[in-house]
């Protein structure tokens, strides 16, 4: 049978009774977007909150698959259904992309349900893309969901922010630390890693970041009664790996017993709804300065007739009550 | 739609442990705006049908070199078609001309030879993914 035929809400049924190919067909809709990924997110939407969501993020190459892989067979062991998104990026010229993660994750492959994303270019899209394959997930039994992203760019920080758990990997050297740090994954993580702690220089590597966080709580930044761990991994031989599952753990208690939880519920939701009111703002804008009108205001900016101020009130009158 | 990527999961099925070709045709296609979902050496049919099934795949290919092609050419369409996953398949490397209608016959849906160029790489994909 090809469920491509199959209408959504036949796929939905299908990938809540365990069909891993209703499943996949789902993901690819709802990274697709348009009408149909709509109606699933609306046959789907009760699971938005569901399924336990744990961020993975570093840079490229510093082992975060190999340390998913190892997570995902730890979970599997003690009897959870976990799922993983992989994302990678898409060749900013052909829009191709060759995913990779799979490679490290084989041994996991038939246990677990993996999925590579690539993010196609458009910020906005794979800011629901991901929201709404969490959900699909979730809805089709899957707990923990993994999300495995290379931290660089505003939406992917803003995606492993959303997570419930934020993991940042970094390795020995190469800065690591610093570069985490100003690319703002810092602030957002609640569980650090620094993987290939068999290599020279873990250990400074772990001095630096815990100067940093030390620095981060003099200026008085998040949430004074957790202080995120730092775990040495070495995820070829899994060392260290199984006190990364239990920090995950540990945070997630934290937010339980802190009454936070609902707080990084809420906070993906506010971060879904405003992509989609973004999304919605952004073709409005494209309309409206597409009119024949607009064109010659337009023009006649560049051409320093009339002021850029003077153009945007007219061609879109719409101001926010002040 | 812009935002139709044809997915292709390219894998090596077997013990061999070449991946050169396989790599050269990951990045053809990637340059055709397709995204490859690759899964490297040593892969199994079960392995193979797993991440079909998972990344919602339009094609799978296959890159051989151990000329062990007109088993598992055939081993693939079997557990395919056992998952009943109806995916095109296929498979690029050394396979003797002699052997080609013989895996065409049983049900593979395009065999490239080791020096196909890249615009046919490109076109058979395409094309085979259409004719589906
Ligand atoms: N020495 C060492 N190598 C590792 C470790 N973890 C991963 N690697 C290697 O680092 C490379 C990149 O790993 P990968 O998981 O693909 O990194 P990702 O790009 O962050 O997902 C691979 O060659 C891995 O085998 C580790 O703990 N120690
Ligand atoms: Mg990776």
């Amino acid at each position: 049978m090809n469920v491509r035929s199959l209408p959504v809400e036949q796929l939905v049924e299908m990938s809540a009774a365990g069909d891993r190919r209703a499943t996949g067909r789902l993901l690819t809709i709802v990274e697709r977007g348009g009408p149909d990924a709509d109606h699933i997110t609306e046959l789907t939407h009760a699971f938005s909150s569901r399924a336990r969501v744990v961020g993975i993020t570093g840079a490229p190459g510093a082992g975060k698959s190999t340390l998913v892989a190892r997570l995902i067979a730890g979970l599997v062991a003690d009897g959870e259904h976990p799922a993983v998104l992989a994302v990678d990026p898409s060749s900013p010229l052909t829009g191709g992309a060759i995913l990779g993660d799979r490679v490290r994750m084989s041994e996991v492959e038939s246990v677990a349900f993996i999925r590579s994303v690539a993010t196609r270019g458009h910020a906005g899209g794979l800011a629901l893309a991901i929201p709404g394959g969490t959900r699909v997930l979730a809805a089709a039994g899957f707990d923990p969901i993994v999300i495995e992203t290379v931290g660089v760019g505003q939406v992917e920080v803003d995606i492993t922010a959303a997570a419930d758990t934020t993991v940042v990997v970094v390795t020995p050297g190469m800065g690591d630390a610093v570069q985490a740090n100003k690319a703002g994954l810092l602030e957002v993580a609640d569980v650090f890693v620094v993987n290939k702690a068999d290599r020279p220089g873990a250990d400074d590597t772990r001095r630096d970041l815990e100067l940093m966080l030390e620095l981060s709580h003099v200026t008085g930044q998040e949430d004074a009664t957790y202080r995120p761990p730092i775990m040495m991994t070495n995820s070829l031989d899994g060392s260290g790996v199984g006190a990364v599952a239990a920090a995950i753990s540990a945070h997630r208690l934290h937010l339980v017993e802190s009454g936070m939880l609902a707080d990084r519920h809420e906070r993906r939701a506010r971060f879904e709804v405003a992509t989609r009111i973004q999304a919605r703002l952004d073709i409005t804008v494209q309309e409206a300065l597409a009119g024949d009108d607009s064109m010659s205001l337009i023009r006649a900016v560049a051409a320093g007739q009339v002021a850029p101020t003077t153009a945007a009130l007219s061609i879109f009158p719409f101001s926010p009550v002040l | 739609m812009s935002d139709r990527h044809i997915r292709v999961v390219l894998a090596k099925l077997g013990l061999d442990g070449h991946d050169r070709g396989i790599k050269v045709v990951a990045r053809i296609l990637r340059d055709a705006g397709m995204e490859v979902i690759y899964l490297g050496l040593r892969q199994t049919t079960d392995s193979i049908v797993a991440a079909a099934e998972q990344e919602d795949a339009d094609v799978i290919g296959l890159s051989m070199h151990n000329a062990g092609h007109l088993t598992l050419g055939p081993a693939m369409l079997a557990a395919l078609r056992e998952a009943e996953l109806d995916v095109p398949v296929v498979i690029g490397g050394i396979v003797p001309d002699a052997d080609i209608d013989e895996l065409l016959a049983s049900g593979v849906a395009a065999v490239l030879g080791p020096g196909a160029p890249a615009d046919e790489v490109v076109t058979t994909v395409r094309r085979v993914v259409q004719g589906e």
